[in-house]
């Protein structure tokens, strides 16, 4: 089980890596076990608003959907169009190239809210 | 899987395996007040001999096919089903074979089902075709509604008369959301491309049967552009048979291709059950409503069939599925393919000639009878609109007493047609009784030939006993 130090975290598995006033957001790798193979990821359009707490998208596997929570409030940058074609990176590198979104935060303190490494580190353990 | 139904022993059996000392104690959880009281209030039981002379008397208030000739049409049609369809539809295997949920166990229903899609494709010229719909008119409301989450629009445009219950079954469909529907046709029923254009905008599709319900063909290429243009879907509602001759919703640009299956292969029977035919382009496939049948490899990489893209069905995504429907017209998926499978590619342009050429005749004779005429025009395929002097249900009523089902009446659905009924040609109509209708139509009009019909009738209810 991979959980990455510089990284927070939300209670449903997401993770979001925060420079300044951008954020790239992803799932875990906990996430992506639990699923299993990933076939499709559904991401919102460039400009899009998104609100914490909120869905901005739905993962798939095979037999199973997921929703996507937003970690922060804030506007769509850029997304990961690798993985319109290559879902399965989720399941091969959810950290790195398996990064789904960009979003310019509303309110850069709001990340302050989310989960430490080590409070997700707690949640895991108990699944 | 055997029915049996159980005895008291079985019962004793299953109770003792649960703990449960009796069916009282069992259903002890349900309030006493909702509990059934006493025996179910039905008559006793029948012999076999009386059940099968009861269901005589009850079937004997149908008519059967070939007790009258029949013009019936208006979304499903009287063709021929080879005896080869019953025969290898009726399959103990494809017969109770249904809606598989631990679907790869059924490689043969799969496979069946794989085999109509893909006739279906080739039939369209789309890109991907559905394991089937309930009926050409749901499919048609679940067309409108992938219209509407593509495009994220509220408007849905009618170009082309629809089938009245098709139009029922959108509105039914779309009631409980905030939709407009309208439509846009000229009173002979065809599209009114002139308002077309402007009526689009903010649409989520064009809705245009071809041929429509009084069976004028549509211009699907013209409506396509017209469609995009606006940033709208084109869903073309078709006629399987007409497409041996009539250009594909593919061909045409159509971005969903929906349509009644039931010609392919399946009798009227008491107006269903009935076949969704439901096909769109690839780039929609995530937005399809019920089954797809794929196929794959196994694990030892021998071919194998699959239900794919389950995620987009509710007992996966629930809500947010893309539809309800959780199930297919197995059967009659299975039938329609076997039909095609025995008509094949050049069988059906022979077979849409056939329609198209005897519809035409009739069209003809009947236009020189006096008082008669066709309104619409010779733009049909096998449907047209007859306008008599009279009421229509005069008319119909009159040949009726000939055994003669002569057609649709309009009057009801649509204002100021009450002398105009629609009929249908099939190639089960042959020249000779298409001419026994013309003259049962011009006599109708004339007042005449009661008392024949009367003895006639007569005579063929003693033939039954």
């Amino acid at each position: 089980m991979n959980i990455k130090e510089n990284l927070k975290y939300t209670k449903d598995h997401e993770w979001i890596d925060v420079q300044g006033d951008t954020g790239t957001i992803g799932v875990t790798d906990f996430a992506q076990g639990e699923l299993g193979d990933v076939v499709y990821v559904e991401l919102p359009a460039v400009g899009t608003a998104i609100k914490a707490g909120d869905p901005f998208g739905t993962i798939e596997a095979v037999k199973a959907v997921s929703e996507l929570y937003a970690p922060v409030s804030g506007t769509v940058t850029e997304v990961n169009t690798r993985l319109a074609e290559e879902a399965n990176l989720v399941n091969q590198d959810c950290y790195g190239d398996g990064w789904m979104i960009k979003v310019k935060l509303a309110n850069p303190s709001e990340a302050g809210a989310l989960l430490t490494p080590k409070d997700y580190t707690e949640l895991v353990g108990s699944h | 899987m055997a029915y049996l139904p159980h005895n008291n022993d079985t019962r004793k059996a299953m109770l003792s395996t649960i703990g449960v000392s009796s069916v009282d104690e069992l259903i002890k959880p349900i309030p006493v007040e909702v509990r059934q009281k006493g025996p179910i209030d039905i008559p006793p039981a029948m012999s076999e001999v009386d059940v099968d002379l009861l269901n005589e008397t009850l079937a004997g208030k149908n008519a059967v096919p070939g007790q009258y000739v029949s013009f019936l049409g208006g979304g499903i049609y009287d063709h021929y089903v080879p005896a080869a369809v019953d025969h290898v539809g009726s399959r103990s295997e494809f017969y109770t074979a249904y809606t598989p949920y631990q679907p790869e166990v059924a490689q043969g229903t799969l496979q069946a089902t794989y085999e109509y899609q893909s006739m279906i494709r080739r039939l369209t010229d789309m890109e991907v075709a559905q394991a089937s719909m309930y009926d050409g008119g749901s499919a048609t409301a679940e067309a409108a509604l992938l219209a509407m989450a593509e495009t994220g629009r509220k408007k849905i445009i009618i170009a082309g008369v629809l089938n009245p219950r098709y139009r029922a079954m959108l509105e039914t469909y779309l009631s409980a959301q905030d939709v407009t529907i309208e439509a846009v046709n000229r009173p002979d029923g065809s599209a009114d491309f002139a308002r077309l254009s402007e009526a689009t905008v903010d649409a989520a599709c064009i809705i245009m049967p071809s041929p429509n319900y009084f069976g004028g063909i549509e211009d699907w290429a013209k409506a396509a552009e017209i469609a995009h243009a606006k940033g709208a879907l084109l869903v073309a509602v078709f006629y399987p048979i007409a497409l041996g001759l009539l250009k594909t919703p593919g061909e045409c640009g159509a971005d969903v291709a929906v349509g009644e299956g039931q010609c392919l292969g399946n009798p009227p029977a008491f107006g269903g059950p009935l076949l969704g035919v439901f096909a769109t382009r690839k780039k929609f496939i995530r937005r399809l409503p019920g089954r797809l049948v794929g196929k794959t490899v196994d694990s030892r990489g021998v071919m194998a069939f699959v239900t794919t893209l389950q995620t987009r069905e509710q007992h996966i995504r629930r809500e947010k599925a893309t539809s309800n429907i959780c199930t297919a017209q197995a059967l009659l998926a299975t039938r329609a393919a076997i039909y095609m499978s025995l008509i094949g590619k050049q069988g059906i342009v022979t077979l849409a000639q056939t329609c198209l050429d005897r519809a035409h005749y009739l069209a003809e004779q009947v236009s020189q009878i006096p008082g008669f005429s066709v309104p619409f025009g010779a733009n049909f395929f096998n449907e047209f609109v007859i306008e008599a002097p009279v009421n229509a249900r005069t008319i119909l009523n009159r040949v009726r007493e000939r055994d003669i089902l002569g057609g649709i009446e309009l009057g009801g659905r649509f204002p100021g047609f009450d002398k105009r009924f629609l009929v249908c040609v099939t190639e089960k109509h042959s020249r000779a009784v298409l001419d026994q209708f013309v003259h049962a139509l011009r006599e109708a009009a004339n007042d005449g030939g009661s008392n024949t019909a009367d003895s006639s009738r007569a005579s063929k209810a003693n033939a039954r006993g």
